[in-house]
């Protein structure tokens, strides 16, 4: 038996894969769209700042050729942006490209945890949902900021689980709880979710999706590594969907011994 | 408060007595840590850990390739100016050297760029003398200006200014700015720089934080190895960097390791560290800074370069030429010769950069010691097992 899932619906757009990846820190484009296919992925993130945005083909700038629109939505993200201003340059600037007009939202001055700007990106969220952009906002687990994104319009909300690239699983759990408890659009689990393990995790706790990259990319081999967590992203959401038994402090038998009472 | 007043504060003669003296337990409970005060950057850099340059190693690489992923980006100087106002003993550009000297007009810069683009460069380090008549302010907007035309990326290595000299060129597009301290010590540094403005350490200590008040988004920073003790020099290096990373916080800060090489002038080094020494720095920095970009250019030989990519290295140079017009010959035209400050007739000069077997470009800062080209390189990461990135900055980020 296969495990079929209910549908991702982000913005009307129906996904079957709830692992979206990102496409950075791999050893070579090639190796990515190989780990691209092998994860069964529907959506994928490219910086801007390394995309070619100015229409010429740029050969040292290659990386959109490497990712099918077919087979993926490519979704651009404001990585690098500091601000609001240059977040929603980056983002009108993709379009004009001929970009898909949906945007991964990430605003982090701080280089060195590339932690998101609260206040930064709820500005920029504001004025792309305003120009007809399809919103993903990354923030950090903050479930007053994800209700202040999900007001004004946003197609997502992206809480990090841990630092980007830190590996550290689902440090944020109980505050990602309360966002997906409150949430009245899908709730993606973006950053940190370095083993299948932790995207299991947060899966079972009722996230629509996860974003994963670095563990993939830096993989030593980025293929068996995205069909992991390919795998462990449809169990689970099955898991979830099949009613999770709550935790208990103490043992109960599976054969009850007052079954005889019924 | 600045990093002067952090710097003077810090026992640093101590902590070299204590980097020298570690044994190797404590080396290796050093190496062993999840994070790293100064004094165990000390171990790190110890000859005691040096014993342990292997498992340092692993952790350097697999903590790079976790941050930055499994790529090596691409950046190329591109000398401006050779004129200097400034006499340091140990470089080639220093006022009374009797070399061959030129600055390129914007058009000449414009030629040199277009050549580096051709060969892939997105991102372009524009290098010059300190001289505020022939590299005056409104000179380097307007070379930044044009060049940001075509290369996302622009950062610049010139004389130290004001914060308010430095907008200008942070709105005209350049987002990086280089200044290397040379040598942390003080005695040493009042010894090499005889004349000029770059006499004064402190001024010259204090730019990266009137860059970032500026807005410039990335920094570098670095020590010139050769003139002070390396150990001494790494210490001020790393306690500086912590500073920055503390103080000017939406910066991406940068540590190159340059070594002296030679150059006009003939000056021998002071100190001297070995590569396996150098190895283990790259390393230490990286251990104690996770995040930040390390550098390494041309100076280095190939066979050392290609070994130290994989380890902890995230920004080089490639191709590299160290005089203006390097690239393609632009500025030949005007090139004169200056004897103690003063221009003279242009003639044979021993001094001449050869290119192709033509004696005539400006003299070059350094000789350099990998002239593979950019391509050669970019192949050799491939092997690696790493993507060359030559973009990573988009436009629209600083316009």
């Amino acid at each position: 038996m296969s495990l079929i899932n209910q549908p991702l619906v982000i913005a009307g757009r129906t996904f079957q894969s709830r692992l979206i990846l990102g496409t950075g820190k791999f050893s070579a484009p090639e190796a990515m769209r190989d780990a691209l296919a092998a994860s069964g992925t529907e959506m994928v993130t490219v910086a801007l700042r390394r995309a070619d945005l100015s229409g010429k083909k740029d050969p040292f700038a290659n990386i959109l050729e490497f990712i099918d629109p077919k087979k993926y939505l490519l979704l651009p993200n404001t990585s690098g942006a500091m601000n609001a201003e240059e977040a929603v340059r980056l983002a009108r600037l993709a379009v004009a490209a001929g970009l898909p007009k949906w945007v991964k939202l990430e605003i982090h001055p701080d280089p060195r945890y590339l932690l998101p700007d609260p206040i930064e990106t709820f500005r920029a969220a504001e004025i792309l949902v305003k120009e007809g952009f399809t919103v993903l906002p990354y923030i950090n687990a903050d479930p007053v900021l994800a209700k202040r994104l999900q007001d004004v319009g946003c197609a997502t909300v992206m809480p990090l689980g841990s630092p980007i690239g830190s590996n550290r699983g689902l440090q944020t759990r109980d505050q990602i709880r309360i966002i997906i408890e409150q949430a009245t659009v899908p709730v993606v689990v973006d950053a940190g979710l370095g083993a299948p393990s932790h995207a299991a995790e947060a899966m079972e706790i009722g996230a629509d999706a996860v974003l994963v990259n670095t563990a993939v990319a830096v993989a030593s081999d980025p293929n068996r590594m995205a069909v992991a967590f390919k795998l462990a992203v449809e169990a689970g959401r099955a898991a979830f969907e099949s009613g999770l038994g709550a935790p208990q402090e103490t043992a109960s038998a599976t054969s009850p011994l007052t079954a005889f009472l019924e | 408060m600045s990093f002067v007043a952090e710097l003077n504060s810090l026992p640093l003669s101590a902590l070299v007595k204590r980097s020298l003296d570690t044994n190797l337990a404590a080396a290796r409970e050093s190496v062993a840590k999840e994070s790293f005060s100064l004094a165990d950057f000390a171990q790190l850099i110890s000859p005691a850990a040096g014993k342990l340059l292997e498992p340092m190693g692993r952790r350097s690489q697999a903590l790079t390739q976790q941050r930055f992923g499994k790529v090596i980006r691409l950046f190329a100087p591109l000398y401006l100016s050779n004129e200097c106002i400034n006499n340091c003993k140990y470089c080639g550009f220093s006022r009374d050297n009797p070399i061959l000297r030129v600055t390129l007009t914007v058009d000449e810069v414009m030629r040199e760029t277009r050549a580096l683009a051709a060969q892939g460069f997105r991102n372009v380090l524009l290098v010059a003398g300190e001289h505020p008549k022939f590299v005056s302010n409104g000179y380097l907007r307007d070379c930044v200006a044009a060049l940001h035309e075509e290369i996302p990326s622009v950062s610049l290595e010139v004389g130290p200014m004001e914060t308010e000299e430095y907008r200008p060129l942070v709105a005209a597009g350049a987002d990086g700015l280089v200044v290397y301290q040379e040598t942390y010590d003080r005695a040493v540094y009042d010894d090499l720089h005889t004349a000029g403005p770059k006499k004064n350490l402190d001024w010259r200590l204090e730019t990266p934080e009137r860059a970032y008040a500026a807005g410039f988004r990335r920094i570098g920073i670095g020590a010139l190895y050769g003139l002070a003790d390396w150990r001494y020099e790494a210490l001020c290096v790393a306690a500086h960097a912590d500073y920055l990373l503390r103080n000017c916080w939406k910066a991406s800060l940068t540590i190159s390791l340059p070594r002296l090489r030679p150059c006009a002038g003939e000056f021998e080094p002071l100190t001297h560290i070995s590569d396996r020494e150098l190895v283990q720095l790259v390393c230490a920095f990286r251990l104690m800074f996770p995040d930040v970009g390390l550098v390494l250019s041309t100076r280095e030989p190939a066979k050392l370069r290609d070994g130290l990519f994989p380890l902890g290295i995230t920004l080089i140079s490639a191709g590299s030429h160290t005089e203006p017009g390097g690239y393609t010959g632009a500025g030949k035209e005007h090139i004169h010769q200056t004897v103690r400050g003063r221009i003279v007739e242009a003639g044979a000069s021993e001094w001449a950069t050869p290119t192709n077997g033509h004696a005539t470009n400006a003299t070059g800062q350094f000789n350099i010691a990998d002239g593979r080209s950019a391509e050669e390189v970019a192949k050799l990461i491939q092997s690696l097992g790493y993507e060359p990135v030559w973009k990573d900055w988009d436009v629209a980020l600083t316009k």
